[in-house]
């Protein structure tokens, strides 16, 4: 645990946090983004290159881009006057704790069940292609299929219907 | 800018390692243990430096380009040939009120510029700007590039909403919409050379491209794939970087000036570098990806210092942007919409395929023959087929006449 790790750390903490609280809703979204960003950097800080990059460019590139779209498309950006809380905000509370300690415990157990690698591997984008298109090509493939689905879905609903003038 | 072992000392090599060896010899200078992070440092005031250095240089060539084609001076009073312009300009953009909008959410509008240039820096970092001459010679460094640039989106929306404008509005909803319709063909346009070059690695896709039959250079661009490959590319980076004809987020005679409406001073000034500081980075990594990147054109230019080829590239490539700009009209948002999603990405979706059926076939000319006859029928096939729907007949005006 390096001073690095804790800095960011409460970045991501920080920005996770400001999503939730602040105003605005597209002040959350862009603390979302300090969020994700934080995210891809603890991912770097752990030597994943792969993944940090990944990362920075789906989240931040991407599904930041996508939630502010919807946010402006939507419902405007007015600020709510009532507060931000939901007023189911200790069931949400709730279910957040309950998910957290699962992943928590579930992680917690791995640590104890798997065999502790010895060094520190070295993964370069190589070995993750070749494990993606090796031993988890299945789940890629199902990923794929359920990708593509989704496109012809949006691009179905998106398309004008026949009869109606456009 | 690494440091690697220099084992002859001829004159083209000191001059071709010129930057490597100043840098080792200024970090000599300290104690051991603090030169790794000194060269870093050293590299990163070299690129803050050249950069900028070489925009203010490009914008007064653009002037004098745009008026040489539009038949007029230019710029000609600050300075011999009017080349002291940038420095006026600068210095005007220095000393010019910061007007920020009553209502612009000011935390936001003044984060998206400085955003915008910082990411669009981080780029250069993974650049190789010649031999030896790369920041971090990072193993996904095409993954990093691009992530940069994805992240550059962002600051546009930022820019666009925080002004509470509605031309910064619609401009930063253009400009973002653009730009993610275009990053699609972008990026699989790399992939191609990914698939090809077996690495993500920029030094790595360079030395892939080294090679010479006879004088003539392997370059991605001499094959067919390459070179459907490098048009995409080139349609799709000049979209990234909002410039003409794709320049409609800006389109002044339909919202101002587009997401940076409400900029003014030295802010807007960021946002101008930012431009052209994207135009150079997207130029290097085409020249990186296409090019051959910092080798030479023909095999006994080698003498020539590589880091001269690779700034004579990207500045053939920044000609190139502006010679575009005065000579095409801008396009429509219906035309640039179905142009990336109905052209452009099928044609880059079968690019793909027939990068690996290149990849696969072996050496031998049965290769070319395929893949060319492939690219040059799908290309003329929908082509045809997209011009038969249009209907194309002659033009009728509605208030005209």
């Amino acid at each position: 645990m390096s001073p690095i790790f804790y800095v960011l750390a409460v970045l991501t903490v920080a920005g996770g946090l400001a999503a939730v609280l602040l105003k605005n809703t597209v002040h959350c979204a862009l603390a979302l983004t300090v969020a994700f960003a934080g995210l891809a950097l603890l991912f770097l800080n752990l030597d994943a290159q792969f993944v940090g990059f990944a990362q920075i460019l789906i989240y931040i590139g991407a599904v930041a881009i996508l939630v502010v779209f919807a946010i402006l498309l939507t419902r405007g950006t007015e600020t709510p006057q009532a507060g931000v809380f939901s007023r189911s905000w200790f069931v949400g509370l709730v279910i957040a704790a309950g998910v957290f300690s699962v992943l928590g415990w579930a992680v917690l157990q791995s640590a104890r069940v798997l065999p502790q690698p010895s060094a520190i591997p070295s993964v370069t984008v190589h070995d993750i292609g070749v494990a993606l298109l090796g031993r988890y090509v299945l789940p890629l493939e199902i990923v794929a299929l359920l990708l593509t689905s989704a496109t012809i879905g949006a691009v179905i609903v998106a398309m004008h219907e026949k009869g109606r003038p456009q | 800018m690494l440091a690697a072992p220099v084992s002859t000392h001829s004159v083209p090599v000191i001059v071709d390692q010129a930057f490597v060896l100043f840098k080792d010899w200024l970090v000599s200078f300290l104690p051991p243990s603090w030169r790794p992070a000194a060269g870093v440092v050293l590299c990163v005031i070299a690129i803050v430096c050249v950069f900028p250095g070489l925009f203010a240089l490009t914008t007064v060539f653009e002037r004098k380009g745009l008026g040489r084609m539009q038949n007029r001076y230019g710029p000609n009073r600050v300075g011999p040939y009017g080349f002291f312009q940038p420095v006026a300009d600068g210095i005007k953009s220095l000393t010019k009120e910061d007007v920020v909008p009553l209502n612009a959410d000011v935390v936001v509008h003044f984060l998206a510029p400085l955003t915008l240039v910082v990411t669009v820096f981080m780029g250069f970092a993974v650049l190789p700007m010649g031999r030896n001459m790369v920041l971090a010679n990072l193993d996904a460094g095409l993954l990093f590039f691009f992530s940069m640039s994805a992240a550059t989106e962002l600051s546009v929306f930022m820019a666009g909403w925080s002004s509470r404008n509605k031309y910064s509005l619609l401009g930063a909803m253009r400009a973002v919409a653009q730009m993610i319709s275009y990053e699609v063909p972008l990026l699989l346009t790399t992939v191609a050379v990914v698939m090809i070059a077996g690495s993500l690695s920029l030094p790595k896709i360079v030395a892939a491209q080294s090679g010479y039959t006879g004088v003539f250079p392997h370059w991605y661009i001499f094959t067919p794939w390459g070179l459907a490959s490098f048009l995409v590319f080139a349609i799709a980076a000049t979209a990234e970087t909002n410039r003409s004809p794709f320049d409609l987020p800006e389109g002044e005679s339909e919202i101002v000036a587009g997401y940076h409406t409400e900029y003014s001073g030295f802010k807007f000034a960021l946002f101008f570098l930012g431009e052209y500081l994207a135009m150079f980075s997207i130029s290097g990594i085409g020249v990186t990806l296409f090019l051959g990147g910092w080798s030479a054109p023909l095999s006994f230019l080698n003498v020539v210092p590589s880091w001269f080829w690779f700034f004579s590239k990207v500045m053939v490539s920044i000609f190139v942007f502006i010679w575009m700009r005065g000579t095409l009209p801008r396009l429509r948002q219906d035309q640039l919409m179905n142009f990336a999603w109905k052209f452009v990405l099928p044609f880059t979706l079968l690019n793909l395929g027939v990068t690996a059926l290149w990849r696969f076939m072996g050496e031998g000319w049965a290769r070319w023959v395929v893949s060319s006859v492939i690219l040059v029928g799908v290309y003329v096939f929908m082509g045809r087929v997209g011009m038969f729907k249009k209907h194309f007949g002659p033009r009728s005006y509605r208030y005209a006449e």
